[in-house]
C-alpha cells in the first residue's frame, strides 16, 4: 500500500491496450533505499508498469507521484531529470562509441548550464567517468567500442549510464537477461557492489527468482495487470498465488 | 610543441596563413573557385552539423537564397556594401529565420526532415521566381563590396575577398570545431545513434535538432551571402533544388567527421564543376555523378575519415 511518506507511489493505476488489461488498480508505495524486484509472467504488467514510472506510457486512469510531485503526464526525460533512470532489457547503449564516450555522453546529459565551447572530454569530466569504470569493472573495456562488447558487459554500461545522473530511483529492467547462467551471480555481484555506494532506491524486473532471493528485500508479484503479493521475499515467494502463477511451485534455494 | 600542433585554434591559423599566402601567387581564376568553394563549404558545413545530429537536409538552398538575397537586398535598398557586415548580418538573420523554422522541421526525421527542408527551398524559390520588384528569374547585379569604407582596385578585389572570406570562415569553423567536441556537440553525436536513450538521459533530442539546424541555416545564409557576393549576382537559382543537391554532395563527399574535410571537398566538387564544364560541357553531371559513386564506394566514411586519422595519429605521438 502507498502513503505519502513514500518516495514514488501509484494510485489506481489502470491501463489498457485494448481487450489486454496490463494494469489494473495499481496502489503501491516504494520507500528510499529499498531494494524491490518486479516479478510475474511475460505479460504480467511489469514492464508497463516500469514504463508509466518513467513515463513512456501514460496510465487511463490513476496517478504516479515522486516524492509527492505528480509526475504521471511527464515526459521520460523530465521524469529522468527529477530522479528516476532506468536501464533497459535490450542496452540501448551509443553503438559506434567507446563505453568512456557513452559514459561521457550520459555524463553530459546530467550536466547543467553547458558550455558551447568548452570540450567534454575536460579533466574533471574523465576522473568521473574513470570512477564510474572503476565501479562497475569496466577499465578494462573503457576504450573497445561498444557494439564488440560481451553481454554482461553491456549491461553493465547501460546501468552505469543510468547511474551516473545520481538519480533517486534506478529502475533495472530484466539486469540478466540474455547473459549466460555463470555470469549471472558476478554480474549482480558486480551491480550490487556499485550501487552500494549510493543512496539510492532500485527496483528491477527479474524472472530468476534465485536473483530476486538474494538481492532484494521487498518483492511485488503481478499476475494480468494486478498485484497479487507484495511483501518481502520470504513470504512472496511463499505465497500460494506467486507459486501458482508466477514461480510454478518451483523450490527456491538461498545463494 | 606537440601540445602547440594539436591545438586547434593553432592549426587553423597555421592553415587560414598557409592560404592567404598561397592566395598571392595563384591566378585569378583560382582565387575565385576557392572563394566559391569556401561558399558551398559553408553551406557544407551546416549539412554535416545537421548529419551529426542523424538528419540530412535536402533544401539547403533555402538558408543559402536568404543569405544571398539578404545581402544583395541590403546592398541595393539600403546601400550597405562592406562584405564584412553583409556576411555577418546574412549568418545572423538567416539563422534567425532557421530558429523561427526549426521547431518545425524538429518534429520530422529521416526522409521527411529531408522532403520537408526541400519543400522549403522550393516554396521560396517559386515566390523569388514571381518577384519582378527584385528581378524575377533573371535575379539582379549586386554592388561592388567595400572593406571598411574602402572599394578596391578590380585588379585586387578578388583576392580581398578571398582574405576576407579565409579569415571568416576560419574562426566560424574554429568555433563550430569547439561546439562539435564540447558537451552538447557530443549529445548531438548520441541522438543520432539512440535519440530514444538521450531522452531517458535526460537531455532533448528536439533541442538539440532545433539547435543544429539553427546553426546549418546561419552557416547556409553566410554562404549564400558570401557566394552572392564573389559572383556579383543573385538569383533564384540558389534556392533551386540542384543547388541544394550540391551541397548534400559536399556534404556526402566530407563525411561528418572532419571540418575542413567540407571545405576540401567543396573545392573538389568546384574543380570538378569547372574543368568538365570547360572541357565536357554537356556530361559534366555525368562526370560529377561517377565522381560521388566512386567516393561512396571506395569512402563511404567521406574524406574527413582520413583528416580523423591523421590528427588522431598526431594526438597519439
Amino acid at each position: 500500500m502507498s502513503n505519502n511518506d513514500d518516495l514514488l507511489r501509484a494510485e489506481n493505476i489502470n491501463k489498457s491496450f485494448g481487450a489486454v488489461v496490463a494494469a489494473k488498480d495499481i496502489n503501491v508505495g516504494i520507500k528510499k533505499g529499498e531494494r524491490v524486484s518486479l516479478i510475474g509472467s511475460n505479460g504480467a504488467g511489469k514492464t508497463t508498469f516500469m514504463n508509466m514510472v518513467t513515463g513512456y506510457l501514460k496510465p487511463d486512469t490513476g496517478s504516479i507521484f515522486l516524492k509527492n510531485e505528480n509526475i504521471t503526464s511527464l515526459n521520460p526525460r523530465v521524469i529522468t531529470q527529477k530522479g528516476i533512470s532506468r536501464s533497459f532489457q535490450i542496452p540501448q547503449i551509443f553503438e559506434p562509441m567507446s563505453t568512456w564516450e557513452n559514459l561521457l555522453v550520459a555524463l553530459g546529459t546530467s550536466q547543467k548550464n553547458h558550455s558551447y565551447f568548452k570540450n567534454a572530454r575536460s579533466k574533471e569530466n574523465a576522473d568521473y567517468i574513470d570512477e564510474m569504470l572503476s565501479r562497475f569493472s569496466l577499465n578494462e573495456f573503457a576504450h573497445r567500442q561498444v557494439s564488440e562488447l560481451p553481454g554482461g558487459v553491456r549491461k553493465l554500461l547501460d546501468i552505469a549510464m543510468a547511474l551516473v545522473r545520481k538519480p533517486d530511483i534506478l529502475l533495472l529492467d530484466e539486469p540478466t537477461s540474455g547473459v549466460g547462467a555463470e555470469e549471472k551471480y558476478p554480474l549482480m555481484d558486480t551491480i550490487a557492489k556499485a550501487l552500494s555506494a549510493e543512496d539510492l532506491t532500485v527496483i528491477f524486473v527479474e524472472h530468476d527468482m534465485d536473483i530476486v532471493q538474494n538481492y532484494s528485500e521487498r518483492v511485488i508479484a503481478f499476475y494480468q495487470g494486478e498485484i497479487i503479493a507484495d511483501d518481502n521475499c520470504e513470504k512472496v515467494l511463499k505465497d500460494k498465488n506467486v507459486q501458482e502463477y508466477v514461480t510454478g511451485k518451483t523450490q527456491i534455494k538461498a545463494k | 610543441m606537440s601540445k602547440l600542433l594539436n591545438n586547434i585554434f593553432f592549426q587553423s591559423i597555421f592553415l587560414m596563413s598557409l592560404l592567404l599566402v598561397v592566395g598571392i601567387f595563384i591566378p585569378n581564376w583560382l582565387v575565385f573557385v576557392i572563394t566559391k568553394a569556401i561558399a558551398y563549404g559553408l553551406v557544407g558545413l551546416g549539412i554535416i552539423t545537421l548529419m551529426r545530429g542523424g538528419l540530412v537536409s535536402f533544401g539547403q538552398g533555402f538558408v543559402f537564397g536568404i543569405g544571398g538575397y539578404t545581402a544583395g537586398l541590403l546592398g541595393t535598398q539600403a546601400g550597405l556594401t562592406d562584405a564584412i557586415l553583409l556576411l555577418f548580418i546574412s549568418f545572423l538573420f538567416t539563422g534567425l529565420v532557421g530558429l523561427i523554422i526549426a521547431p518545425l522541421l524538429a518534429r520530422y526525421r529521416d526522409i521527411f526532415f529531408a522532403m520537408l527542408s526541400l519543400a522549403f527551398s522550393m516554396v521560396l524559390y517559386g515566390i523569388l521566381i514571381k518577384i519582378d520588384a527584385i528581378g524575377g528569374s533573371d535575379g539582379f547585379v549586386l554592388p561592388e563590396s567595400t572593406y571598411f569604407g574602402i572599394k578596391p582596385s578590380p585588379e585586387y578585389a578578388d583576392y580581398i575577398l578571398y582574405v576576407v572570406s579565409i579569415i571568416m570562415t576560419g574562426f566560424v569553423s574554429i568555433a563550430i570545431k569547439y561546439y562539435y567536441d564540447s558537451t552538447p556537440g557530443l549529445i548531438a553525436l548520441a541522438v543520432r545513434e539512440n535519440e530514444l536513450r538521450v531522452e531517458y538521459l535526460g537531455s532533448s533530442a528536439f533541442n538539440v535538432t532545433v539547435l543544429n539546424f539553427t546553426i546549418a541555416a546561419g552557416l547556409g545564409g553566410m554562404g549564400g551571402a558570401l557566394n552572392g557576393i564573389a559572383l556579383g549576382h543573385i538569383d533564384p537559382e540558389f534556392t533551386y533544388w540542384t543547388t541544394s543537391g550540391e551541397f548534400v554532395f559536399i556534404s556526402i563527399l566530407a563525411g561528418y567527421l572532419s571540418v575542413p574535410a567540407v571545405f576540401l571537398a567543396a573545392l573538389l566538387l568546384e574543380l570538378v564543376r569547372s574543368f568538365s564544364g570547360r572541357y565536357f560541357p554537356d556530361t559534366w553531371q555525368l562526370i560529377l555523378g561517377v565522381f560521388l559513386i566512386l567516393s561512396i564506394i571506395f569512402i563511404p566514411s567521406g574524406v574527413g575519415s582520413f583528416f580523423k586519422n591523421f590528427f588522431d595519429k598526431l594526438k597519439n605521438k
